[in-house]
């Protein structure tokens, strides 16, 4: 055996971990709010402002909040798949209108179609900064309980939805 | 229209890049000149169109043409002209974009100053080059676009990361990404000199300059970051052995190697395998990095985009360049010869140690920054490899490379007598151990403040030494001597005024939260801090809270400081604004923590000795990488 070839084969086995660690997925990083209770908040809601949301009067039920604006491109991506689960699912989803002004949220949701039933309207993001968001769009499956079993960074898709939300919250309910 | 040009540059870029990885080479092959003389003007027309590409990035920025998606995440018209510029390198399409221009930079440098290179041999060299390109410029067009439109257009951008709207942050990518690529400089010559089966004492000198210019970038590169870490993040760490850090300093250790490797090949004509094999993995290092940054296959601080066809993509270049090059190294490398001979003692054998142990402590680097990779990959759970590890294994990696440092110089080559060596630094190596222990006794007796102050004191004084025999024997005045051996002097007492300016920081400082009312005194490191005041200020794009503190030592006034918590309007993103009073022997450094009551902060408070002596020492060290390529025996004649 030559022994030149021994950087060759070390970088081979380097080859090979790299591309395990490539199908790992980064975005699955364990929240650490996953397990806690979700912060609690009190916003006053996008399209009526004199009144408000918080996550008291969701107790007793599983709920999503959607972290979503104007501004995110992604967020459009992501709408058809939340207006297909608000349709077709019995789903309290509760929007986090995030750093962004009443205005264009408003009009965001009159051009697309609302997914939610409420959206609160968190102007300066500091609600956003509780729940740790640093993307938009993000996802939280909030329990019965008001504690937080799922965190989704980044667009929902169909198949996230089909796969994983739907199963989790079909679960929480029975609970 | 315009981000449209630069896209069909980059293409063009492309297609250049493509006839110069393959045409000179073949020409070289063959033996036919004129398939040879491809190789130069293909790279004048890579570096026109790729610099057409930047510069077409840039105007989009500086035009705020929030139609480019690219432009769109990073930049925001409030944002100021200048970070508008930099921000084009702020995320990751631009980045690889500068990355490709740097290449084409060095190229073209290769291209004008190697005219009285064997043709054959700059055909090699420029030929693996332009693969090189081919395969950055395929990456960038093919799944990192920087000139993608936003479709509909945005009406104003995300803004720039505020971490990143710092003067630091505008010439740390550009300076490190020199060095990262001017090892391809190195890699070039090496994977060349495989080719055409001439590795020798010439092929080490061509590329001696070319690869102390890469380290030199390097080092630079890697002190911005440090600095700009220490003063930005604002808790007066310096170095966090981050997974990107990490990718930074592997091939800084190995480059290392490398240009001390060289110079055995070159004087001695030995170690030829050792040394292209260094080349190698050198370059593999800096695209290793690139890959973990940009695949997001770890996550880091630094991670910016995470698009695993990004990972996929890297991963199979690097599969070719590296596999190939290593194939190409088990296959020629055993028809290189041993070259000179030497004994136990020498110089040679002081400059191997070196290699090997600068290689250990890269790998040791490499373990702690994959092993969390690997576990995760082989499904054994998800860990995290800290500090604690890579400072308790490199630590005592470096304790004898710094001993070695100092002896080396004085070890002649090819067979050396250790008495005679022994004879002329047993002073040097008593006042060594003599200061290392004065001096942790009068400050603070522990194993590591005596090991650390012996050994600067004792590279220190050695090189310090070494340079006043040089100057006896009749070498007349110190700026006379050759620029190679100064550039070793300035190299080694940087390296000692860093180890000091660690040892005493980590040794000696102090640190101290607290939570401060108005009025509230602190004491720490022998002086008082008095929190006089708190006021709101206004910035460009900030609104922030100011406090004052006045320092006083004995009653008498040494500063006053003003630190800053700033909140960015667009990211709505807090930042600490640390004061920072510097000085030859000790930094004060003062952040503001989070507010607890209307006239009460928690305030973080700390007494750094020496730090200013770690930038010192980098840059000394990459000043000597200067002095060193630029003595006259590399002075090459442009035509």
């Amino acid at each position: 055996m030559n022994r030149f070839l021994i950087p060759f084969a070390l970088f081979i086995f380097l080859l090979i971990m790299l591309g395990l660690g490539l199908r790992l997925n980064p975005h699955e990083v364990p929240s650490p709010l996953i397990g806690k209770p979700a912060p609690g908040f009190q916003l006053s809601q996008l399209q009526a402002p004199d009144k408000f949301i918080t996550p008291q009067e969701l107790k007793g039920q599983v709920w999503l909040l959607n972290v979503w604006a104007s501004w995110c491109v992604s967020c459009r991506l992501e709408h058809a798949a939340l207006m297909d689960l608000a349709s077709q699912h019995r789903v309290t989803m509760i929007g986090l209108n995030y750093k962004d002004t009443r205005l264009n949220g408003i009009n965001a949701l009159r051009e697309l179609g609302n997914p939610y039933q409420v959206s609160g309207f968190d102007e300066n993001g500091r609600v956003g900064v509780d729940f740790g968001v640093y993307g938009v769009p993000e996802t939280f499956v909030i329990d019965k309980t008001g504690v937080i079993r799922y965190k989704q960074i980044g667009p929902l898709t169909a198949e996230v939805i089909t796969e994983k939300l739907l199963p989790l919250i079909k679960e929480l309910n029975r609970a | 229209m315009i981000p449209e040009i630069g896209n069909f540059s980059l293409m063009l870029a492309l297609c250049l890049a493509l006839i110069q990885g393959i045409v000179p080479i073949v020409g070289a092959a063959r033996g036919n000149q004129r398939l040879m003389q491809l190789a130069r003007p293909t790279a004048a027309g890579q570096f026109l169109f790729v610099s057409l590409a930047f510069g077409c990035l840039v105007y989009a920025f500086v035009t705020n043409d929030f139609s480019v998606a690219y432009v769109e995440t990073n930049s925001n018209s409030t944002l100021p002209l200048h970070y508008r510029v930099a921000a084009t390198w702020g995320g990751h399409e631009g980045s690889l974009l500068l990355w490709v221009e740097m290449l084409v930079l060095w190229m073209n440098a290769v291209a004008l100053f190697s005219r009285q290179l064997p043709s054959a041999m700059v055909a090699r060299v420029l030929g693996v080059m332009g693969l090189i390109s081919v395969g950055f410029l395929s990456f960038l067009l093919f799944t990192s676009n920087p000139f993608a439109r936003l479709l509909p257009a945005a009406i104003n951008g995300h803004d720039l990361n505020p971490l990143l709207q710092d003067i630091g942050m505008i010439i740390h990518p550009p300076l490190l990404y020199m060095g990262y690529v001017g090892f391809s400089v190195a890699f070039s010559f090496a994977l060349a000199a495989l080719m055409g089966g001439q590795l020798d004492a010439s092929w080490a000198r061509w590329s001696r300059p070319w690869t102390l210019l890469a380290w030199m970038f390097l080092t630079l590169g890697i002190f911005v970051g440090s600095f700009w870490a220490y003063y930005e993040l604002g808790w007066g760490g310096w170095w966090f052995w981050d997974a990107v850090e990490n990718a930074s300093f592997m091939p800084w250790l190995v480059g290392t190697a490398l240009i001390h490797s060289l110079a055995v090949t070159e004087k001695r004509d030995s170690f030829k395998n050792w040394t292209v094999l260094l080349a190698i993995i050198v370059f593999s290092l800096s695209l290793l990095g690139t890959f973990l940054v940009r695949s997001g296959v770890l996550t880091s601080v630094h991670a910016f985009a995470t698009d695993p066809r990004r990972g996929l993509f890297i991963l199979v270049f690097l599969g070719i360049v590296i596999g190939g090059a290593l194939m190409l190294y088990a296959w020629r490398a055993p028809q290189v010869g041993l070259g000179g001979r030497f004994s136990l003692f020498s110089r040679e054998t002081m400059l191997l140690l070196n290699n090997v142990m600068l290689l250990a402590a890269a790998g040791t680097v490499f373990l702690g920054t994959l092993y969390p990779l690997f576990l995760d990959a082989l499904n054994l759970g998800k860990i995290s490899v800290g500090p604690p590890y890579f400072e308790a294994v490199f630590v005592p990696l470096m304790t004898p490379v710094l001993l070695l440092m100092a002896i080396g110089p004085f070890v002649r080559w090819k067979e050396a007598s250790l008495k005679e060596v022994w004879l002329r630094l047993r002073w040097i190596a008593l006042v060594a151990v003599l200061s290392g222990i004065g001096l942790a006794l009068t400050l603070k007796f522990s194993m590591l403040m005596t090991v650390g102050i012996t050994l600067a004191a004792w590279v220190l004084l050695a090189t310090v030494f070494h340079v006043a025999q040089q100057l006896r024997n009749g070498a007349g005045k110190l700026l006379s001597l050759p620029r190679s051996f100064l550039g070793m002097v300035a190299a080694h007492i940087g390296i000692a005024i860093f180890v000091i300016g660690v040892t005493l920081v980590k040794g000696h400082e102090v640190v101290q939260d607290a939570n401060m009312h108005l009025g509230d005194k602190a004491t720490v490191g022998g002086m008082d801090f008095r929190f006089i005041d708190m006021k709101k200020i206004h910035g460009p794009n900030y609104e922030a809270a100011q406090g004052t503190f006045v320092v006083t030592r004995h009653s008498v006034e040494v500063a006053v400081m003003k630190p800053e918590k700033r909140l960015f309007t667009v990211q709505q993103m807090p930042m600490t604004e640390a004061a920072i009073d510097r000085g030859l022997t000790r930094d004060l450094y003062v952040s503001l923590g989070d507010q607890t009551s209307a006239n009460s902060w928690v305030v973080r408070i700390q007494h750094k000795p020496f730090v200013s002596w770690i930038w010192g020492g980098c840059l000394l060290m990459a000043l000597g990488g200067l002095l060193a390529a630029s003595d006259r025996r590399y002075r090459l004649k442009k035509l």
